[in-house]
């Protein structure tokens, strides 16, 4: 039905978007990218790397803000039996073990169903074996029962080294084995495999040609993909396809200090100051004490980046999509002037620091949109120096340690100091180079009572 | 953007690649610094599998998105050398005679995508022929190989009768080996030109003979894919585009907001609200809409009010983006021409020689516009019906894809206020009706400057980048032979034989209807 009487728009003072409203209330309109929820099943034999895809897969997703949560049957299982004590639990005969399992995969299937359908979630992993075609059928059914869409994600590997590595990287620390050493650790897990080798049953061309799917064979070497159905899964493929496991560091910085930083006024396009020039000096000579192999260097294009690149000496690549945010009209000016100009922006900027736009400027969330492409192509790269910004770096930060909108404006990218991530395990190291820059970091501050400004966030 | 000769044809090239200026240049174009050698995209399949139709797609796209790319058609250097096409016997693989002929075409193909990838500056050739048989892909690899190219496989395999009868009847049956056109001879022919291929069909074997290789499997239109071994970005891209494309038949509409009150004014940019006549235009945009009982029409508008307002008047649910915001014009924000003339005349001037590349001060360029915009694209390709209420400059670029215009000619483009533009995917390319709804707005269109301005070296490139090129462009270049041979094939080619499946040039097409021109059309124009 069409609607008949004329809307009036008001602009969100937060976010800086129009909707419309009629006798000054704001109608709701619900925008979002999946139409129904849907549940990624992961599929495939123990230590083929299902829980790394599930958790940076469910990263990746939450970072670009489609609400995400994984669901992992095996934490279900270890606080279910409290003690593990052997591969036994595991084998194809055992009817107490197998009685177990299942009720935990139940447990498990009623959290998504909350998740999905009661909390608001976009997105459900559930991150178990999922190795026989009836376990999978159950769970197809569950899934028309409450309308969510499901897609599975096998992962296949034949190759014995990245099995081993795989159990020696992550499962020896698994609260199973904390009790035993290398060797046991070891050949029980390989006999934990062996209970479930008999009874896969992997993805097939003709039987299971109606589900939607994709098969990641020999650390995405391959790929066979089947009937993607939306704009949601589509993204996923993509995703999976160009992540990787080669060992590598992505190391993140901002340009040195610049002109601008030292009158305290933000954005603008200026050049380094002289401590800004000495900076780039010392990162020059520690990428060449790191001694890394084939370092790509990226840039934004705004001098003051670009002027640190420079001074490298090695060929960079410049990217417009990694230029600081623009805050519009408050550009080039200090947070004082700010606040004494635009007094409710200020205030409103410190109430939700991640969806506010400037006036005719960007927000951290249309940020993390523009980055997005960059976050991919990072993920395909290997070693990285992405020279950049302090709301940028936040944002690309907040992507490698899976930090939520509410702290990622807060996140702590000083001037002249490295931030190395090494991925996998996900650690960060910090080098300070040892030269004095201000201060550019505004902290939260504490919540004060204001009558007046009363906004609805959710509009 | 500096161009060195990489080709010595051996393994020095290698060397000669680190010493590559352009390797140490900085290059800015987003998309084409990922690739640093030049790659051959190499189609396989039998006949009427849809090669030509993902080539020419993938084509108009990676050159949209600025990395210049060529399709290489075989059909095209087959025609030239056998002037008539008698019947399917021509393609029997017992026919030595038409054997001899058919590899010589493509060893001069082969050639041509050497000069095209080597010499003009071309980063991807779209080698579309049949490829089936590994003899021919290993002769194409052992080329790939010494010229220090990368190569990517795309297959296409289909066992879907319908579709493959569909295939026929869309694009054969007007090709140049059918002059006579008709339907059951054509069909019938044509089927046995198949079953020639497939006697000596060999698909890509992933589990064996053909594992090292990176390719892509494109089943059954879409519904399945196989991908191996994606080496760079630009692969990775390409399979992302191809696995998003589809080939069931939906419309795209686009138009600009109604009238708003700086248009009235002169002003650019802004976020003005419309104007009395750009809220009629809105009505009447209603009325448009259920006038053509669009089933299922999604609606987008950018995040600014005009186009907001826009869609409001439809009734229906809209998705607001913001990479559907007009280009930012920076400090020339809301001014009007003359005040960007008499306050920054310098810059003015600039725009004046090369708009695509232009960037505003403090805002952006047409270039920087279509990189915001790929996601759009991607998502268009993927949809159903959509209605697109945008903006001038953007309206431009996404016609500019849909309708593969070169860097050159895309910020002329004629994008009028209350005009809709239809676009259906057609065989190859892409059928637009335009629909003016009598509406009176003010014309907000600047035409491109006269006289020959220089492009010389003053003009500020806030970033270096490669000039898109479009696929049409093909047919004015001349075919180069390699030095010493004597060229067996007549030395002029009629610009219809050098068109893919002989469909006539896209300039004899729009002939009488100059998309461009300052009167607004109201026929229906096929690109």
């Amino acid at each position: 039905m069409l609607d008949p009487s004329p809307r009036e728009l008001t602009q969100n003072p937060l976010r800086k978007i129009w909707l419309p409203c009629r006798n000054g209330h704001i109608v709701q309109r619900r925008v979002c990218m999946t139409n129904c929820p849907t549940l990624i099943v992961t599929v495939g034999l123990p230590a083929r790397g299902k829980t790394y895809i599930s958790k940076k897969l469910t990263r990746y997703l939450n970072w670009i803000g489609v609400s995400t949560k994984e669901f992992n049957v095996g934490q279900y299982r270890r606080e279910c039996m409290k003690i593990y004590k052997s591969f036994e639990f595991f084998s194809p005969d055992n009817e107490e073990g197998l009685k177990v399992r299942r009720q935990c995969a139940m447990a498990a299937l009623n959290d998504v169903r909350e998740y999905l359908s009661v909390k608001g979630g976009h997105v459900a992993v559930f991150d178990a074996t999922n190795t026989t075609r009836e376990r999978r059928a159950t769970i197809v059914k569950f899934a028309e029962q409450n309308g969510f869409k499901v897609f599975f994600v096998e992962s296949l590997c034949d190759d014995k080294d990245i099995i081993a590595q795989n159990i020696v990287q992550v499962k020896l620390g698994s609260p199973d084995y904390i009790h035993c050493n290398t060797e046991e650790a070891i050949e029980d897990f390989m006999n934990r495999i062996k209970c479930y080798e008999s009874s896969y049953q992997s993805l097939d061309e003709i039987l299971d040609r109606d589900l939607s799917y994709i098969k990641i064979m020999d650390v995405g070497r391959r790929y066979l993909v089947n009937r993607v159905l939306d704009h949601i899964q589509s993204r996923i493929v993509y995703y999976l396809m160009n992540i990787h496991i080669t060992p590598r560091s992505i190391y993140l910085c901002r340009h040195g200090e610049s002109d601008l930083n030292i009158k305290g006024r933000i954005g603008g396009d200026s050049g380094l100051s002289a401590r800004g020039k000495e900076f780039a000096r010392r990162l020059r000579k520690f990428i060449q004490e790191q001694n890394i192999k084939d370092l790509k260097v990226w840039t934004s294009q705004m001098k003051r980046a670009i002027q640190t690149a420079e001074c490298l000496g090695v060929p960079y690549e410049q990217w417009k999509t990694l230029n600081e945010i623009d805050a519009g009209v408050c550009e080039e000016m200090m947070y004082e002037e700010i606040q004494e100009h635009y007094p409710l922006e200020f205030a409103l900027r410190d109430q939700d620091k991640y969806r506010y736009r400037y006036p005719k400027g960007e927000s951290y969330e249309d940020l993390v949109q523009r980055l997005e492409p960059v976050i991919m192509e990072l993920e395909r790269q290997e070693n990285v120096l992405v020279i950049c910004h302090q709301a940028v770096m936040r944002c690309l930060l907040a992507y490698f340690l899976d930090k939520t909108a509410e702290e990622l404006p807060y996140l702590k990218c000083s001037l002249h100091t490295v931030l190395k991530l090494t991925p996998v395990a996900y650690e960060v190291e910090s080098v300070f180079l040892g030269v004095d820059a201000v201060n550019t970091h505004r902290d939260k501050p504490e919540v004060r009572k204001h009558k007046c400004l009363s906004i609805d966030m959710k509009s | 953007m500096s161009n060195t000769q990489r080709d010595n044809g051996s393994a020095t090239s290698a060397e000669a690649k680190k010493t590559d200026p352009r390797m140490n240049e900085k290059k800015c174009s987003w998309a084409s610094y990922m690739t640093n050698s030049p790659t051959v995209i190499v189609m396989i399949g039998l006949p009427a599998r849809g090669k030509t139709y993902m080539s020419k797609k993938l084509t108009r796209y990676l050159n949209w998105i600025g990395v210049p790319t060529k399709v290489f058609n075989l059909g095209v250097y087959r025609r030239e050398a056998v002037k008539a096409y008698k019947s399917y016997d021509f393609f029997r693989h017992d026919n030595e005679e038409a054997m001899k002929i058919r590899k010589q075409c493509a060893l001069v193909a082969l050639h041509d995508v050497k000069s095209y990838l080597t010499e003009e500056e071309g980063q991807i050739a779209v080698f579309d022929a049949t490829n089936t048989t590994r003899e021919r892909r290993d002769l194409i690899q052992a080329f790939v190989k010494e010229n220090a190219f990368k190569v990517f496989f795309v297959e296409s395999v289909c066992d879907d009768p319908d579709v493959i009868a569909a295939n026929i009847l869309e694009v054969k049956v007007s090709s140049p080996d059918y002059p006579e056109r008709h339907r059951e001879r054509v069909m019938d022919d044509f089927l046995k030109r198949i079953e020639c291929y497939k006697v000596t069909y060999q698909p890509l074997d992933p589990d064996d003979y053909d594992k090292e290789l990176s390719f892509i499997k494109v089943m059954n239109v879409g519904r399945r894919f196989l991908v191996n071994r994606v080496q760079d970005y630009i692969q990775s891209k390409i399979v992302y585009y191809l696995m998003n494309i589809h080939v069931h038949s939906h419309s795209i509409y686009l138009c600009r907001h109604g009238e708003s009150n700086h248009n009235v004014e002169g002003r650019i940019g802004g976020d003005s609200e419309l104007s009395p006549q750009g809220k009629q235009f809105a009505h009447a945009l209603r009325d448009f809409i259920e006038e053509h009982k669009l089933s299922d029409l999604k609606v987008w508008t950018s995040q600014l009010r005009r186009t907001i307002q826009t869609a409001e008047e439809l009734g229906v649910p809209y998705e607001q983006w913001k990479i559907l915001n007009e280009i930012d014009a920076g400090v020339c924000e809301e001014m009007t021409y003359e005040m960007i003339q008499k306050t920054f005349p310098e810059e003015f001037a600039l725009r004046d020689k090369d708009k695509y590349h232009y960037r505003y001060p403090g805002g952006e360029s047409y270039q920087d516009l279509v990189q915001r915009l790929e996601p759009v694209i991607m998502e268009l390709e993927g949809q159903g019906n959509v209605l697109v209420i945008c903006h001038q400059a953007v309206m431009r670029c996404l016609l500019a894809y849909f309708l593969d215009k070169s860097a050159e000619d895309l910020p002329y483009m004629k994008c009028p206020l209350h005009t809709v533009l239809k676009l259906t995917p057609v065989a190859y390319g892409c059928k637009v009706e335009m629909f003016y709804l009598n509406v009176e707005a003010v014309n907000t269109h600047r035409d491109r400057p006269l006289g020959k301005i220089p492009r010389d070296s003053d003009l500020i490139h806030r970033r270096n980048s490669y000039t898109p090129l479009s696929s049409h462009d093909q047919v004015k270049r001349p075919r180069l032979y390699s030095a010493g041979n004597q060229p067996w094939l007549p030395l002029a080619p009629t610009p219809t034989a050098l068109m893919p499946e002989g469909r006539p040039s896209q300039e004899s097409l729009c002939e009488g209807i100059d998309f461009d021109s300052s009167e607004v059309n109201t026929g229906c124009v096929r690109f």
